[in-house]
């Protein structure tokens, strides 16, 4: 299952003002591996993530997605930036889940899933609506297609929020805290379909405070702290048996 | 509890007060002013009925006659073209504002800064004078060869320098409003869009200016009375609006006391009825979906602003 990396982190460093937030970060995410990347608030995990479809820039280093450089376009010796419509081309292949869901709040359920692909990809409208139906009913939602976003609870937002990222069938998804806006008996239907689509073979990275989702279904834990990664390996290695102390007084404490 | 016994009440045994005994407190001033408003209500009705200067039985006559409603009409007319221009030019404005050329946002900052600084009614002159600034308009290549050419004369007509007045005081308005608007979208909205892989452009149009929209409507039916008065002002073109066409008959006839009720009562009219509709839009917006709490964040005191006054002056009072 592993093979090709599908995700190269190369060293990457950001900087926000003069506040440094990722000090040459590098890992690797094999297609259809999960990888859950935790540790203390301001460690940088959330950034990093954006990184990785260019929601944010980097200052150094560089980020491949399916060999791809991320947002940089390579003219010989030359890196540009990319133009605006080649990195949203790039940005189709990479799902998004954010911590405030971010529905399009004056589209329907259904409209929000099929606006992507009909805009973006030019899918026919029907089919994108029959596509849009299937997946709905993958995330259990398949009675809320004409609801508004404000209509539904936090956690049915969030699986609508999965459901639309995969109406592009992107090739990797990123999970920004999905589970973090959650009130706590929510969590656990957001999380079964997260588990799901690993199952099913989904390249995921995972930022997430949820340890127990981490130890299930993750293939790869990362633990970053201030801007530098501590700690890599399996979920066993990593929550079961840290060598760092800095993992292991955060695992202490978020347990 | 030493303190208790000092307190005013202290002497009272629990369980004989009671909330529902309470009574109203006379407050005899408020009976004075009432009295006093009554008053003065009645003797201005009475000096409406009583006044013969007035002439009811004129104003009876002209209210319905065919010159006065076709005013209506080309009042109703110019409120609507002004306000469609006007926010089409101010969605282009506020967007070239936001976006991150600086040749974009200066272009647009000078435009506001323009239309907002020039009365309309001297906007209106203007305009209509142009001929006398730029007699003729040509297309072709700057300081090169032209194509085609109008006379400015028979291009701009009383009713064309109206418009173009109107339209472009209210875009500078306009433009402001809708920035407020995307801006109060949440940026989250953007990044959910480009994560699909929309472009800006597509975000703006698809994601972001339907939610800005949203949220300005109040304010823009706000305009929207305001604009219905300021068309009052294309009287000075020989536009015959409500208000000229009211001028018109006094004109011929003298009864001008009679023909300035005419037209007052049909503002009144028309502004009461645009400020039921703009109620219900409200109403209809803050009860459904999609508008989110954005929607009803921002709430202007528009309903009690029939107060004559720019579109915006009261919320755009500081600068």
């Amino acid at each position: 299952m592993t093979g090709e990396p599908l995700v190269v982190v190369d060293r990457v460093r950001k900087s926000f003002h003069s506040t440094p937030v990722l000090n040459g970060i590098s890992f690797e995410v094999s297609a259809g591996e999960v990888c859950c990347i935790i540790g203390p608030s301001g460690s940088g995990k959330t950034t990093l993530l954006r990184c990785i479809n260019r929601l944010e820039k980097i200052d150094g280093g560089m980020i491949y997605v399916a060999g791809r450089p991320v947002g940089v376009a390579v003219h010989g010796a030359k890196l540009h930036e990319m133009r605006p419509r080649e990195l949203a081309g790039q940005r189709r292949d990479i799902g998004m889940v954010f911590q405030s869901f971010n529905l399009f709040a004056h589209k329907t359920v259904l409209a929000n899933l099929i606006e992507a692909p009909v805009i973006v990809k030019r899918t026919p409208r029907k089919t994108a609506i029959a596509d849009a139906r299937v997946l709905l009913a993958r995330v259990g939602l398949a009675d809320k297609a004409d609801a508004y976003p404000d209509q539904l609870s936090g956690g049915q937002q969030q699986r609508v929020a999965i459901a639309r990222s995969l109406a592009m069938n992107p090739e990797l998804m990123l999970f920004d805290e999905p589970t973090s806006a959650l009130d706590p008996e929510l969590v656990g239907e957001v999380l079964a379909v997260m588990k799901d689509l690993a199952e099913d073979g989904m390249t995921m990275i995972v930022v997430t405070h949820e340890m127990g989702f981490a130890r299930d279904v993750a293939d790869k834990v990362i633990f970053m702290d201030a801007g530098d990664i501590v700690e890599t390996g399996s979920a066993a290695e990593v929550l079961g048996n840290p060598t760092h102390p800095r993992t292991r007084s955060f695992l202490a404490r978020v347990s | 509890m030493y303190s208790h016994a000092t307190k005013p009440g202290a002497g009272e045994p629990v369980g004989q007060l009671d909330a529902k005994d309470i009574v109203k407190t006379p407050r005899p001033m408020q009976w004075v002013g009432t009295v006093i408003a009554l008053l003065l209500a009645s003797m201005f009705l009475h000096m409406l009925i009583t006044n013969a200067n007035l002439q009811w039985r004129v104003v009876g006559q002209y209210l319905f006659s065919h010159t006065i409603l076709s005013g209506i009409a080309l009042t109703l007319e110019l409120t609507l073209l002004a306000m469609l221009v006007g926010l089409a030019i101010g969605i282009v404005v506020a967007v070239m504002r936001l976006s991150g050329n600086v040749l974009l946002q200066q272009i647009s900052l000078a435009w506001i800064w323009f239309f907002r600084g020039i009365p309309p009614l001297v906007q209106l002159i203007f305009w209509y004078n142009l001929a006398s600034l730029v007699s003729s308009v040509s297309v072709g290549v700057p300081y090169g060869p032209t194509f085609l050419s109008w006379q400015t004369n028979s291009l701009i007509t009383p009713f064309t320098a109206a418009l173009l007045g109107l339209a472009f005081t209210e875009s500078a308005y306009a433009a402001e409003m809708i920035r407020a608007g995307i801006q109060a979208v949440n940026r989250g909205q953007v990044e959910a869009a480009h994560s699909l892989g929309m472009t800006g452009g597509q975000a703006m149009r698809r994601i972001v200016l339907p939610q800005a929209l949203r949220i300005v409507i109040p304010p823009i039916g706000n305009d929207t009375i305001s604009m219905l008065k300021f068309t009052s002002l294309v009287s000075v073109l020989a536009l015959p609006d409500l208000l000229y066409s009211a001028q018109e008959i006094y004109a011929r006839t003298y009864q001008t006391i009679p023909l300035l009720l005419v037209a007052t009562l049909w503002y009144l009219v028309l502004t009461t009825v645009l400020t039921v509709v703009e109620h219900f839009i409200e109403r209809r917006l803050r009860r459904g979906h999609g508008g989110g709490p954005a929607a009803t964040a921002i709430r202007p005191a528009s309903r009690w602003r029939l107060m004559p006054g720019w579109p915006g002056s009261v919320r755009k009072a500081a600068p």
